[in-house]
């Protein structure tokens, strides 16, 4: 899967899950300033993006995401 | 309709809630070994108008905590309200207290009730709607001769509850416990007449619980009406704790 395939699929969830601004999610946008998604939301989209993309996402693997692009990055790698 | 998991929902105090429960929910009776009992208590809600089944849950095997779910999942959607009353009772005073009999109440008690919350916690997190009851015993904060395994699983499940209390309030999820005193089932179907009378001479209402006592509270905390009312502990004990 390319990187701009898990980028839409990304942007989905965020829109659909927790119901952010289409337009808000971006590359560089941050989680919790930009995008405003508290620590329960962020285990929300890990455990949407565990089911959408079928894998197991582990706490470690998450303290260096801070971006939406940081996420594609951390999703694309394990695909 | 929303739909209630009521685990050990087939006898004493969980019958009681699941028979409350099927006047506003959809209500799975969890069963592990009293399937037929189960039954019963399924029939009696539709008799009166509700929808009901059973399910086979056993909370010490998180595989047949999956397939529970699962089944529940298909036929009613999910688990909006989950009351976690499965527990068992293994008593001996401490030097005679088998390290297997503590290791099964705990396990039955107070792993089991993790392991259902997490499981359904996933399907209130995305309805951003949630009721999670959680029915300890006054013996869970007075401790009890002979019950070292239960009391301390039975006060395990407050420190549980009012941290999904706080982690969950967010989404609109509550989560309590329901503290019973003396009440008339199996579990205390040992006590003799006499031990019965010294009871009910320390209570403030003379006469031992009965599980529609719990039952009318538990409703109460499945509600839309208690959205204020999370990570409580609430005695219903005739006021032997009072």
């Amino acid at each position: 899967m390319e990187t701009n395939e898990v980028f839409e699929k990304v942007k989905n969830l965020f829109v659909e899950e927790l119901g952010i601004d289409a337009d808000k999610v971006t590359m560089e946008a941050k989680l919790e300033e930009d995008l405003e998604i508290d620590s329960l939301g962020i285990v929300e989209v890990v455990m949407a993006f565990e089911d959408e993309f079928n894998i197991e996402i582990d706490d470690e693997e998450l303290t260096d995401v801070g971006t939406v692009g940081q996420a594609v990055n951390l999703l694309h790698s394990k695909l | 309709m929303k739909t209630a998991l009521v685990t050990g929902g087939s006898r004493g105090i969980g019958k009681g809630i699941a028979l409350e429960l099927g006047k506003s929910f959809n209500v799975v009776v969890g069963y592990s070994s009293s399937k037929d009992s189960g039954e019963e208590v399924v029939e009696e809600i539709i008799k009166s108008g509700g929808t009901a089944s059973t399910v086979e849950i056993n909370v010490t095997n998180i595989e047949s905590i999956e397939k529970a779910f699962t089944a529940i999942e298909r036929e009613y959607g999910g688990v909006d309200v989950l009351v976690n009353n499965a527990g068992i009772t293994k008593d001996n005073i401490l030097p005679r207290l088998k390290e297997d009999d503590w290791n099964d109440v705990i396990d039955t008690n107070l792993s089991g009730s993790f392991r259902t919350s997490q499981r359904a916690i996933k399907h209130m997190m995305k309805s951003k709607w949630g009721r999670i009851v959680y029915i300890s015993s006054i013996v869970g904060m007075m401790g009890n001769q002979g019950q070292a395994n239960y009391a301390a699983s039975k006060a395990g499940l407050i420190g549980l509850s009012k941290s999904i209390a706080k982690e969950m309030g967010s989404r609109n999820i509550t989560s309590n416990v329901i503290a019973p005193g003396y009440i008339d089932t199996d579990m205390t179907a040992f006590l003799t007449d006499e031990q019965k009378d010294n009871i009910i001479e320390q209570l403030s209402i003379k006469r031992i619980g009965k599980p529609e006592d719990i039952a009318n509270i538990v409703s109460f905390l499945c509600s839309d009406e208690s959205e204020y009312i999370t990570g409580q502990v609430i005695s219903v004990d005739g006021g032997i704790t009072s």
